[in-house]
């Protein structure tokens, strides 16, 4: 016998005596929690309601609890799916153009006047150290200090680079394809960044020249 | 004043930066530096004198409020909110039962005030109350009561909103506050999934902000941590943010309380 028809059979019981009102299960409680989520926020500038909306993803990594392994490849193979690739197998761009959108942590929230990626940061260093110049980094993603460098990157146009560097541009554009539940946005699959931007991000994190691999 | 408070921020951040002190100790002495003029004790003495004056359309005093520990009863109220309310048959937190003793014994209209933007007409009356409400627990210990069903409820509900991943980033309350020694730049980040200390995360707000010289309660605190996650707008006092206040308080049972503190 499952936990859940243990649960329902002790509730059963439990009702003869004195009702089972004040114990609600798991799913009443997903159902209200959803019921009052939608019923208390509201559009305020481009934030709008919807972004209540969960995905498959959002929805199975909305707990304390990981989701079921099948549900997380799941995920993580139509992640993958959906990466578009850059336009002409371009990857790369101008590191301090990178700098400058890592260190930028603007853009979506309802103060923002616009959700066009032009109008958005990279946030990249909230979350992660990646020149060491930098001592203002977040600690909630890997440090991101000789990211090339540490990976073998002498030439970016190198086929034996081209795994890392497709990985690099999958990880940004759908961080999800490698990790179901990540904490890190989908920057091109959301369109946080566009893809000039992202060749940006890239160059800072992969070109040789780039401070990041000194 | 607030670009000496600026210039002192920088001073003790680079001093952090190029001595042996990590930047986190840095900004803990530029915290200890101004918590000897904590700004937040102008906003008690306005909330005392609030809470005593005869106002609204009733032009009584609030001084008969029930804020859960009996008419009046104010010392040791905020550690034990959010609760529930036999009268409204809600639980509610700190700022929404203000909002519904100055609808019943002042006459106010408690929607208008809930829809009153933050740091606006009553709002900004709202806020010094709650900064002089929470002050008269000031080191005492959080230990809300989970004894109604409600209460075990919106705990369970509290949860669930912490950890709801959604918007264009899908971040939830859980990506920036759901593990230990974490931060958000130099930020460091509180973990909310349990104890997280004394007089830290749930048990340092209401705080006055240096940053942009504001006194924020736990609402506002909230909405700004929803716009950050690059959510829709939570409403003022709306029932996901009631339920994270018990999500949050319950966890932090047993923390001593130093609200109102100073924030960055």
């Amino acid at each position: 016998m499952n936990k859940t028809l243990l649960v329902a059979a002790a509730c059963v019981a439990a009702a003869i005596v004195a009702g089972c009102a004040s114990t609600p299960s798991a799913q009443d409680l997903d159902k209200l929690t959803l019921d009052l989520m939608k019923a208390s926020f509201r559009d305020e500038g481009i934030a709008k309601a919807d972004r209540l909306n969960q995905d498959l993803g959002q929805r199975a990594c909305s707990s304390d609890k990981a989701p079921a392994e099948a549900v997380a490849k799941q995920i993580e193979a139509e992640a993958l799916a959906s990466i578009k690739w850059p336009a002409g197998g371009q990857y790369v761009g101008d590191w301090r153009e990178g700098e400058k959108l890592a260190q930028n942590g603007r853009g979506m929230t309802w103060t923002d006047a616009s959700a066009d990626p032009k109008a958005n940061g990279a946030n990249c260093y909230n979350c992660h150290q990646i020149d060491k110049k930098e001592i203002s980094y977040g600690t909630i993603g890997p440090s991101l200090w000789n990211y090339g460098k540490n990976r073998g990157v002498k030439d970016v146009a190198d086929p034996a680079t081209a795994a890392i560097v497709q990985y690099t541009w999958g990880k940004m554009w759908n961080s999800k394809a490698y990790a179901a539940c990540s904490n890190m946005p989908r920057f091109g699959h959301a369109r946080l960044l566009n893809e000039d931007q992202l060749r940006h991000v890239m160059a800072l994190l992969l070109d040789p020249k780039s401070p990041v691999n000194q | 004043m607030r670009r000496l408070l600026a210039t002192t921020f920088l001073a003790a951040v680079s001093a952090a930066a190029f001595g042996q002190k990590s930047a986190a100790d840095g900004i803990a002495e530029y915290r200890a530096m101004l918590a000897d003029g904590n700004p937040a004790e102008l906003f008690e003495a306005k909330g005392e004198d609030l809470w005593k004056q005869k106002r609204g359309p009733k032009n009584v005093s609030l001084e008969k409020c029930d804020l859960g520990k009996g008419p009046g009863v104010v010392k040791g109220a905020f550690v034990e909110l959010p609760r529930w309310f036999a009268d409204t048959k809600k639980v509610q937190d700190l700022e929404t039962r203000l909002v519904t003793c100055m609808e019943t014994l002042q006459g106010f209209d408690g929607a208008a005030i809930a829809k009153t933007p933050f740091g606006k007409g009553e709002q900004n009356n709202l806020t010094a109350l709650a900064t002089w409400i929470a002050a008269e627990s000031r080191g005492m210990r959080f230990n809300l009561p989970q004894g109604h069903g409600e209460e075990k409820k919106m705990y369970e509900v509290g949860k669930r909103v912490f950890f709801y991943r959604g918007g264009p980033m899908d971040f939830s309350c859980a990506s920036c506050h759901g593990e230990d020694g974490k931060r958000i730049r130099l930020q460091d980040l509180p973990n909310l999934t349990k104890n997280p200390g004394d007089g830290i995360g749930f048990a340092a707000w209401p705080a006055y902000r240096v940053s942009n010289g504001q006194m924020w309660g736990m609402q506002l605190r909230l909405n700004d941590c929803y716009r950050q996650q690059r959510f829709p707008f939570p409403g003022f006092g709306s029932e996901p943010t009631v339920a994270l206040g018990v999500y949050m308080g319950v966890n932090a049972k047993g923390a001593e309380s130093i609200a109102p503190a100073i924030k960055r």
